[in-house]
């Protein structure tokens, strides 16, 4: 009788199931857009703080700079001049450990021994200068008219026989070159970032190549410099061959060229040396704790988190998170209580309308119970109509937004300096530490289980919410009722 | 059998207070045949309620059956009704969306009937009434004579005790009127059970064996010899 009854009411009231249902469909459609919306800011916040220190990296680990970078460390370059028309070329390098003060291979170690770490992994970032060029040696050319000109006044007069004339020509024609390297851990090719990348020609780096010559570079920096895999890449006279091209995910690599850690450590000077490191907690839901724990444990360093990059994550980017976060929850929520409550009015409404026929069921010997389950009954299929009204909706508006994809952009770490104190960088990779960087991302809308779910639960909330007006005021209807005399 | 003693039911709005019964005396015998009349607002369908189960004196008794019904709780009369006690409305009362089977199913509901005993003694109580042909008409789709014939069945398949009409004929036209008392004359003699009818008829209030008369509250019981 439960069901009969249900389904023939509803058949009955369709045009109030409709606006109970479309009340509901278009608050619980919000939330999903919204919801997706949020999750697709998140997916492109995650992907452009990927960009930085790769996938699975839940927090790295440095040391800041000092605030005033000794004038020592700076690269000094000195050139012989040549003789003019010699043409013969020359070149140095200066390789420079960027951005941090280096932390010993033994902090790595320590790091990856804190509970809560899964593991951890060292990166040296380095970044070169090269100058090249010509530097001439200027000429000395005789005057024609020598004499004349010494004769003047408070010329001693006694210069004949000396050679008479100036040096011309000679200079420097130099260009300088500035590129990222990174030096990757070989053995641990799961964490660093390197794992942002993807490799589009050649290989990857073997395990075994821990102190092998070979680099992986960018494509954009292998694009420039006409790069390719079998080429040869030289720092500061050491050769490199090109094992691999690497795409980043996000267009911006961390690094120009990657090479094996050991390498790296050779080039400048810093064994056992690491500028970064690289760590994966063991759950996801524990970094804060694992943060507090490396930052209690060893003195000294800067323990960054995503979360903590992605505040310095600005641009129109952050502008439609907050958004989504903000504007977008305020908005749905005032939906869904709106939708609630003119769900919940309705219901109510229909149960005054059908006095008589619920005080007729009780006279009859209906229980109170018996009347309420049948009103709630069909608050609930009511709120499951929206339901699934709200999530057809709700799926199609985050395909729309998938569809267009809107173009976001994030500025990294803009004025960063005051998140990452003197030195800069924040999380780094190579060639970060000057801070603003712009990236463009695209934004999807993706559509989680969880979503749906809440949406479910949503539509259940919004009938049971309907059902509890609806019930309370069935459930007090007198028997007497039944001999009401007008309709 | 019921047994009323010195029932009185008072409704209090604001500051007034109406006594819509005033210390009613009555006993119907099991099987009686008992008309109620009087004026409107005089206390009649009060009277039914108190009957009926629908609702508890403000003082006074109402026994049935040797159990005082002002004592009951909600849940108690509740089974009262369903089990003993059969309703007749003035405007049949049916459940517009159910079917005429379906509504005369709803009141063997409380009882815990099995869904086919169910469909089949709701079939058998309209067969009875003559409504054999329209068990899957909706009560839109039946006049007024057999929307109340519908009602009358639904009253009567759970087997009750007791019968209980107020203004069965009142929205009727004369014709109609005639075929529903014989109806539930037939019925009240087949069945043999107590039959209490609230009318303004006074033409049925004539052929009634017992008439109560109620005004302000008060009762008075005429036995009709002629009957």
């Amino acid at each position: 009788m439960f069901f009969t009854y249900l389904r023939r009411e509803l058949r009955r009231r369709r045009k109030a199931a409709l606006v109970v249902a479309s009340g509901l469909a278009l608050g619980i459609a919000l939330v999903i857009v919204v919801s997706s919306v949020s999750s697709g800011m998140g997916k492109a916040q995650d992907k452009v703080l990927q960009s930085l220190y790769g996938l699975g990296t839940d927090m790295t680990v440095t040391k800041a700079a000092p605030a005033q970078a000794d004038s020592s460390d700076r690269p000094r370059f000195r050139f012989d001049a040549q003789d003019n028309g010699s043409g013969a070329e020359q070149s140095s390098d200066r390789v420079m450990v960027q951005g941090f003060q280096t932390l010993s291979a033994a902090t790595v170690t320590k790091v990856d021994r804190q509970t809560g770490v899964s593991d951890a992994v060292g990166g040296l970032s380095l970044q070169v200068i090269k100058v090249s060029g010509e530097f001439t040696r200027g000429q000395f050319q005789q005057n024609q008219n020598g004499g004349n000109q010494q004769g003047g006044p408070g010329a001693n007069g006694g210069g004949s026989g000396q050679p008479q004339g100036e040096v011309r020509g000679g200079g420097a024609n130099f260009d300088v070159n500035s590129y990222s390297v990174f030096g990757t851990d070989v053995t641990k090719a799961a964490l660093g970032p390197l794992t942002s990348s993807k490799i589009t020609s050649g290989r990857t780096f073997k395990s075994t190549e821990t102190d092998a010559k070979v680099a992986v570079v960018d494509s954009a920096y292998a694009k420039e410099k006409k790069l390719k895999v079998g080429s040869t890449v030289t720092v500061k006279s050491v050769k490199f061959k090109v094992i691999g091209v690497a795409t980043a995910d996000s267009g911006d690599a961390a690094a120009n060229v990657y090479v094996p850690l050991t390498q790296a450590q050779t080039l400048s000077d810093s064994k056992n040396k690491v500028t970064t490191i690289y760590v994966k907690a063991t759950d996801s839901q524990k970094i804060d704790s694992v943060k507090s724990t490396i930052q209690k444990n060893i003195s000294g360093t800067t323990v960054t988190t995503s979360a903590d990059l992605a505040d310095t994550v600005s641009g129109s980017l952050s502008t439609a998170s907050s958004l989504a976060t903000n504007v977008g929850k305020w908005l749905s929520i005032a939906v869904l209580v709106a939708a609630f409550l003119v769900a919940g009015l309705l219901t109510s409404s229909a149960v005054s309308r059908r006095v008589r026929e619920f005080g007729t069921l009780k006279a009859l010997g209906w229980k109170s119970g018996r009347v309420t389950r049948q009103v709630v009954g069909e608050a609930m299929v009511n709120g499951l109509l929206g339901g699934a009204l709200g999530i057809a909706l709700g799926l199609a508006g985050a395909y729309v937004v998938t569809a267009i994809s809107p173009t976001l952009q994030a500025q990294l770490g803009g004025g960063g300096g005051a998140n990452s104190g003197p030195g800069g960088g924040g999380f780094g990779g190579p060639g970060r530490q000057a801070a603003a960087k712009t990236l463009e991302v695209a934004l999807t809308a993706p559509v989680s289980v969880t979503t749906v779910s809440i949406a479910v639960g949503l539509a259940v909330a919004g009938g049971l919410i309907a059902g509890a007006f609806g019930g309370w005021r069935a459930s007090r209807l007198r028997p007497a009722d039944a001999l009401r005399r007008v309709e | 059998m019921y047994e009323l003693r010195s029932v009185t039911k008072r409704y209090s709005r604001g500051k007034d207070t109406v006594d819509a019964l005033a210390g009613v005396d009555l006993t119907i015998a099991d099987g009686d045949r008992l008309v109620i009349q009087g004026p409107t607002g005089g206390g009649k369908s009060t009277l039914l309620q108190m009957l009926g189960a629908l609702d508890k004196p403000t003082e006074g008794e109402v026994v049935l059956d040797g159990t005082d019904l002002a004592k009951l709780s909600e849940a108690r009369l509740t089974r009262v009704r369903s089990e003993n006690i059969g309703f007749v409305f003035q405007s049949f009362n049916l459940i517009p969306t159910l079917t005429a089977q379906e509504n005369v199913e709803t009141a063997l509901v409380p009882l815990g009937v099995k869904v086919k005993e169910r469909r089949e003694r709701a079939a058998e109580a309209l067969t009875s009434v003559g409504l054999g042909e329209r068990l899957r008409h909706l009560p839109s789709e039946l006049s007024g004579g057999q929307q109340q014939r519908v009602a009358i069945a639904r009253a009567l398949v759970k087997e009750p005790k007791v019968l209980l009409a107020d203004e069965p004929t009142g929205n009727l036209d004369e014709s109609m009127r005639d075929e529903i008392m014989d109806v539930l004359e037939r019925m009240w003699k087949e069945l043999g059970l107590t039959f209490i009818m609230v009318t303004h008829d006074s033409a049925i209030a004539k052929k009634a064996p017992r008439l109560a008369t109620i005004r302000k509250g008060r009762i008075t019981v005429k036995e009709n010899a002629a009957s």
